[in-house]
């Protein structure tokens, strides 16, 4: 079956080679225009950034002007007394990227490591499969999901049993008390989890299999463990990668909308533990959006986009400067 | 090949054909609160097939939907909260309510059925300021004689999104409790004292469900499709009623529209021994001014019709018509306030 296919796609692919070879005499125009159109759509996309970002400084204006730098450290939210300040959602939109990093990155690091190094290969495909279909799932759904399956499993569960246990640790009790409401900071941050785990595997799985065999096989020829090989040869080997995949994940995280929107609880409320109802940037923008009316209401909604715009900005910039940093000293150490 | 050419043209032909047919006949275009838009389609969809006018409604939100007005790139804009006078001067907009929706506070208590719970506006508005915690409370205990109140805590559930839910609910508690209009006021989104928010109607109602001593707000219709437990209110003349059309078309003709100018006027605490206390109005704006009016005269026309003929599918969509004699003083209106650039009304 496999073969059949295969072969009719290459013969298809093969049929309009022919015809070109004719015509390749007249393309000296056609390669100038071709390469100014390409040109054109490049720089498409550098103008609709500046224009993007325009707007968004123009759109927040009477936001920037009436509160200046104080809208960056200000927890007060008050549409009826018209004082807004960006602290909450910051924060939540942080803490809740911050967790869901915390669980995502060591569970996608197993998973790529399981499917390059330990699975038999009748495993390998489907796993994959699943994996990528997860990440094939509209961002609404798992809101929804959250929502009425996620969260009432959690608050009857899995939050009572964290007050309970974690609750009572020193130092870190702060964070798991209160009453056990399914809905918040820590399910936000488990949903974005399982959100970016997808993206996150399949980036480390991919760098994973670049690394050549030969490498592997002599250090486990050396004697090393399956460990030590991926700790000192396949990770060394990837950093790049890796690093680039989480940078994709908290990337996705930190702008993720819908699906936080249902699980956070949307309370400009700044709270110590992470069982209470939140804000993140998003979830504020897009629950308050649409029936926000005064204009300066709307204006401090779009400064909020401007800092998470700032936020992925910073987050991207940092990552290629750690790229940088690594792959000089990669050139050091050969 | 050719036949199938052919057939390709024809096709064509039919679909421009169609395109600019309806082209013709979507004349109307709307933008603004997502909460009447059921009715708007459902009015919309009755009024194209009557008489080929359709309507072209974007629920985008009150914010937008006011935006684009001013803009004037819509006929009508909605909003579920009212302009002021000033607001409406500012922008020589008229604006005039289309179908009123009603508010339900409902509980999640064990063993208390739907409207055995008793409310005042008060006891409401200190349960939503954390003054009120405990169900056994002695301010609720003295209104609920017969009622098991349990010694728990009461969470108060909010909407966490800006809705006009939130708008006329925090209304309803300013008007009824000095401190909470002093503290907290009214506005599609507030900064609640105390309890916990979520997103949206189904939200709120499966917050409710599944919390218990729970207590939140949420439109009729959720209340019926849910079975929810609702909560009798005292009204203002001092009565206790139960939420359902005919306590919500009370509260709607016992309003004084006549003295409201603008028409702003939000059904919160009306009058009337049968109102209930907490509905409102959901709003249509327009320009004084019309540029075009052969489509503003479209626009008052629809209205017209859905005054005197829609008033069944808002009922089996569990909104309130308009009353009779608000609708009468809203024609009149219409007469003296939009007219075209020569000053000619254009209803």
């Amino acid at each position: 079956m496999n073969s059949v296919s295969s072969a009719t796609v290459s013969s298809v692919a093969s049929a309009p080679k022919r015809p070109d070879l004719h015509k390749r005499s007249a393309g000296a125009l056609g390669d100038l225009i071709f390469a100014a159109v390409t040109k054109g759509f490049a720089f498409l996309v550098f103008a609709l950034l500046l224009a993007i970002l325009a707007s968004l400084v123009i759109g927040s204006w009477p936001a920037i002007q009436k509160f200046g730098f104080k809208f960056f450290y200000d927890s007060e939210w008050d549409p009826v007394g018209e004082q807004f300040g960006a602290l909450v959602p910051i924060y939540g939109t942080l803490v809740s990227s911050f967790i869901a990093m915390l669980i995502a990155v060591p569970v996608s690091f197993g998973i790529a490591l399981f499917l390059t190094e330990l699975a038999p290969s009748w495993l390998k495909r489907p796993l994959g499969t699943a994996i990528e279909l997860l990440a094939a799932i509209p961002s609404i759904i798992y809101g929804m999901w959250g929502l009425f399956v996620f969260v009432p499993l959690f608050s009857t569960y899995v939050q009572p049993f964290l007050i309970n246990t974690l609750g009572n640790v020193p130092f870190v009790g702060f964070l798991f008390a209160g009453p056990p409401m399914g809905i918040g900071m820590l399910t936000a941050g488990i949903i974005l989890a399982i959100m970016v785990i997808p993206f996150i595997t399949a980036v480390m799985r991919d760098v994973f299999e670049l690394v050549p065999v030969v490498l592997k096989e002599s250090v486990y020829g050396l004697g090393a463990t399956t460990w030590e090989v991926v700790w000192r040869v396949v990770l060394p080997y990837t950093r790049a990668g890796v690093v680039g995949g989480i940078m994709l994940g908290l990337g996705r995280a930190l702008g993720e909308t819908m699906a936080v929107t249902f699980v956070i609880g949307n309370t400009h409320r700044l709270s110590t533990t992470l069982l209470a109802p939140g804000a993140s940037i998003a979830s504020s923008l897009a629950s308050e959006f649409t029936e926000a009316v005064e204009e300066i209401y709307t204006s401090s909604l779009i400064e909020l986009g401007l800092i998470l715009f700032l936020i992925t900005t910073i987050v991207l910039a940092c990552a290629k400067l750690m790229l940088l940093q690594l792959a000089k000293s990669e050139g050091t150490h050969s | 090949m050719a036949f199938s050419l052919r057939s390709f043209v024809i096709t064509l032909g039919v679909v421009s054909a169609l395109a600019s047919v309806s082209a013709q006949a979507a004349d109307i275009t709307g933008a603004g609160a997502t909460f009447p838009y059921p009715i708007y389609g459902k009015w919309a969809e009755t009024y194209k097939a009557k008489t080929g006018i359709g309507l072209n409604y974007q629920s985008i939100g009150s914010g937008g939907g006011i935006k684009q007005i001013k803009a004037k790139t819509v006929d009508f804009g909605a909003s579920d909260k009212p302009l002021t006078v000033e607001e409406l001067a500012k922008d020589n907009l008229f604006q005039f309510p289309a179908v009123v929706g009603g508010l339900v506070p409902v509980a999640n208590l064990k063993d208390v059925k739907p409207g055995q719970l008793k409310l005042s506006g008060p006891v409401l508005a200190n349960i939503y300021l954390g003054k009120i915690t405990k169900w056994n409370d002695p301010a609720i205990a003295a209104i609920n004689a017969g009622v098991t109140l349990p010694d728990a805590a009461i969470v108060p559930v909010s909407r966490s999104d800006g809705s006009g839910s939130t708008f006329i609910f925090t209304n309803y508690l300013s008007k009824v409790s000095p401190e909470w209009k002093e503290k907290i006021g009214s506005d599609t989104s507030v900064k609640w004292p105390a309890g916990i928010s979520s997103k949206g109607n189904e939200g709120v109602a499966s917050s409710i469900k599944q919390q218990p001593n729970s207590i939140g707000y949420v439109e009729y219709a959720y209340v019926i499709q849910n079975k929810m437990t609702f909560v009798a209110m005292q009204n203002k003349d001092g009565n206790f009623v139960e939420p359902d059309d005919k306590t919500f078309g009370a509260a709607a003709s016992h309003a004084e529209w006549a003295k409201a100018p603008g028409l702003y006027e939000i059904l919160t605490n009306e009058p009337g021994k049968d109102s209930w206390p907490i509905s409102g109005a959901t709003f249509i704006l327009m320009q004084k001014v019309q540029d075009k009016p052969e489509n503003g005269k479209m626009v008052l026309e629809f209205f017209d019709w859905a005054y005197k003929n829609g008033s069944k599918d808002a009922l089996a969509l569990d909104y309130i018509p308009m009353p009779e004699s608000v609708i009468k003083l809203i024609q009149t209106e219409w007469k003296a306030n939009i007219k075209d650039a020569a000053g000619k009304p254009v209803f």
